[in-house]
């Protein structure tokens, strides 16, 4: 299944090296929680502070029951701010 | 005690200057910096007087924790009444200049009258006079640092000045320090050069005495030291990445605000973003990013300093901008970059470097500039009005050639000068200026997070992410998750913030220690500071307290409930892409409810018992 991984800041690392703009096209397995994708990217969960998927923020309560689609966008950021 | 106790008044008609105590009742009442100036300004000046007149005073100050060896402890404020708004204006700055100050001994100057001719005031600790400044009127920022500099051979002289914007009545112009640091918003360099006040040089060699417990206070500095290291936010996002950070996150979420806030995601948001100023130039392998800065104390160093690619159209035969200045801060480059369609880096700092040198508000500017290619592309501004070049959004030529126009007042600078609300005004299109009590929005769209709209709407000096920064709970989850795209109680987390915004201004510090500190932090840096009793309680009063005054300060200005509200775009034309496709601000459902937890009728107008509660007399 395909989708769409966004990594910033700090968490840019962990894209793979076709990335380009903090973004990359990737394959991961069927029927993946949010939380098992983080763990098979090899980012730490705590880390990963901010989850936006599909520019709606997971709570965290909620990335082991969310499930990922085909085509979806998963965004990761560390703890940020600014203003 | 912390505070120095004196205050310092200038009166530029006359030329005299004069010392003061500070008021002591005031300032338990007020704290210091925004809460007591806005308190001095609101008892001598008429709210209702034309900001640009003698009759405006402006107030420089410092907070109690101002120059003491706190962390963030450089800020100062500039409290006026503002041009752009005709409301209460508090400009809060960083840099070295405010420490200066009150290294000087003083907690505040006073400027009041006008004079009749250019000057600028020089203080060095006790001596203060007002000295002539022929020679650097008509001149920019960095022109006038330099000329101060050179002329009193003093490497540390701290300087605030104007430049050409701020003396041909730009409505948007700041007042910058130590280069490119600002008081930027509401056109307060505008009321500082009606009173042909150059600039302020100040060298401060006294230190900072008076901490009322000065072992509790090095604990409580040190403790509050720790959280902001350990905190990622500020002790690694915020020094990596700057506040630029937020423009993927923004506009991953659907509420970056483009094209005048037409549209609530850009595309060319990435090229604009935090993380692109890391990436190396094709043209030198170097990135726009060269380092971070701190201000005085700062234990967070967010600010950037850039340079622009030498081989950009902007800077071609301009050596001068080739070098390290100030880089973008988030609100610069999205109302310079997604608000214009701009999605040129080396543009947009190039402009940024311009605000800094001629002293002009970037977000106000960008936003004008939004609201005048939006006029272009609908046919009401025709290309010989827009100095014979292409007016559309995306255009950075326009951009650039825009920002040098207003530098220095020529052709279409002159209209762009007005601020968006006037432009669109003299155009025949009120509705496309995006501004509350006439201040450009920055860049958070309030049709994706609630919240934001309601503070921008109820904000005292216009629209403003820095009065009530629901930003951090709504969008980073900090200090917790609230839902960004519901109104749900949004007016309770609005006024919370508020308040707590108006007692960390007045005390000296950056609101963004705030990422990692509540005023449950902060509280025993001000008690060991100043003594007398300051918990978290009494600072979110004092901070409501503030609030209730720069109101009704606008109230006697002439504001109403009227003008605590969106334009009709932002209420009516629902946000076209991301999770807030379909939504519209619901700021009108929020309204009653924050009215009622602030304590006010339903006009607005704070009651008789919240004023009893509060002490406002
Ligand atoms: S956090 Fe940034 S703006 Fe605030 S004092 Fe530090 S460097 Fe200045």
């Amino acid at each position: 299944m395909n989708i769409t991984l966004k990594c910033f800041a700090s968490l840019k690392r962990h894209l793979p090296n076709h990335a380009k703009a903090n973004q990359a096209p990737v394959e991961i397995n069927e029927n993946m929680s949010v939380h098992q994708a983080i763990d098979y990217f090899k980012i730490d969960r705590e880390e990963a502070y901010l989850v936006i998927l599909n520019g709606v923020f997971v709570c965290p309560p909620d990335r082991d029951s969310t499930m990922l689609k085909e085509n979806d966008t998963l965004a990761l950021w560390p703890e940020v701010a600014g203003g | 005690m912390s505070w120095a106790g004196k205050l310092l008044r200038v009166n530029l008609t006359t030329a005299e200057i004069t010392t003061e105590s500070l008021n002591e009742e005031w300032k338990n009442d007020y704290l210091g910096s925004r809460g007591l100036a806005s308190k001095y300004l609101s008892e001598e000046i008429d709210p209702a007087c034309d900001p640009l007149s003698a009759e405006n005073k402006m107030i420089m100050a410092t907070g109690p924790l101002t120059g003491t060896s706190a962390a963030t402890a450089g800020r100062y404020v500039v409290v006026t009444k503002g041009p752009l708004t005709n409301c209460i204006a508090c400009s809060n700055s960083g840099g070295f200049i405010g420490a200066e100050m009150k290294n000087a001994g003083w907690d505040m100057v006073i400027f009041e009258g006008k004079s009749p001719k250019p000057v600028y005031l020089y203080v060095e600790n006790d001596k203060a006079e007002l000295l002539d400044a022929d020679e650097i009127w008509g001149t920019s920022v960095w022109n006038t640092d330099e000329w101060l500099h050179n002329k009193h051979q003093d490497p540390l002289l701290r300087i605030a000045a104007v430049g050409r914007p701020a003396e041909n009545g730009c409505f948007y112009a700041g007042i910058v320090n130590d280069l490119h640091r600002a008081a930027g918003r509401s056109g307060v360099g505008s009321v500082m050069a009606s009173k042909n006040l150059k600039a302020v040089a100040i060298r401060g060699t006294k230190g900072v005495g008076n901490i009322s417990d000065p072992e509790g206070f090095m604990k409580a500095v040190n403790e509050g030291k720790a959280v902001l290291a350990e905190n990622p936010v500020t002790g690694q996002g915020l020094p990596a990445y700057g506040t630029q950070v937020l423009m993927n996150v923004i506009n991953e979420i659907g509420a970056l605000p483009a094209h005048n806030m037409k549209d609530v995601q850009f595309d060319g948001a990435h090229a604009i973003s935090g993380e692109a100023m890391h990436e190396p130039r094709k043209s030198d392998g170097k990135p726009n990013l060269t380092t971070n800065a701190a201000c005085f104390g700062c234990t967070i160093a967010c600010g950037r300093i850039s340079t622009i690619d030498q081989g950009h159209f902007s800077v071609e035969n301009k050596s001068q901008y080739w070098g390290n200045s100030g880089g973008l801060e988030y609100e610069a480059a999205w109302a310079l970059g997604a608000d214009n369609g701009v999605d040129d880096l080396d543009a947009l700092t190039y402009v940024n470097f311009i605000c800094n040198e001629e002293g002009f508000d970037p977000i106000t500017f960008g936003a004008t500039v939004a609201a005048a290619m939006e006029m272009y592309e609908d046919g009401v501004l025709t290309k010989e009005q827009t100095g014979g070049i292409e007016f559309n959004f995306g255009s950075a030529l326009a951009l650039t050639k825009a920002a040098d126009w207003v530098a220095a007042n020529e052709g279409f600078g002159v209209d762009l000068a007005l601020g968006s609300k006037r432009l669109c005004e003299k155009y025949g299109r009120p509705e496309l200026s995006m501004t509350v009590k006439g201040q450009e929005f920055p860049a958070y769209d309030p049709r994706g997070i609630q919240g934001i709209g309601l503070n921008y709407a109820t904000s005292n000096r216009g629209a403003c992410h820095v009065r009530g920064y629901t930003v951090a709970s709504e969008v980073l989850g900090i200090p917790e998750k609230t839902d960004p795209l519901t109104a749900e109680g949004k007016p309770g987390l609005v006024k919370a913030f508020q308040d707590a915004t108006g007692a960390v201004d007045s005390s000296g510090i950056c609101l963004f220690t705030t990422f990692a500190w509540s005023l449950d932090n902060i509280a025993p840096q001000v008690e060991a500071a100043c003594g007398g009793g300051w918990t978290a309680e009494r600072l979110a009063e004092v901070g409501e307290r503030i609030w209730n005054l720069e109101r009704e300060f606008n109230l006697k200005a002439g504001i109403t409930s009227a003008d605590d509200t969106l334009p009709a775009r932002l209420r009516t034309e629902a946000a076209k892409t991301g999770p807030a496709k379909g939504l519209v601000s619901k700021v009108e459902e929020m309204m009653p409810e924050y009215y009622e937890l602030r304590g006010w009728s339903t006009d607005g107008v704070p009651t008789e018992e919240t004023r009893k509660k509060l002490g406002l007399s």
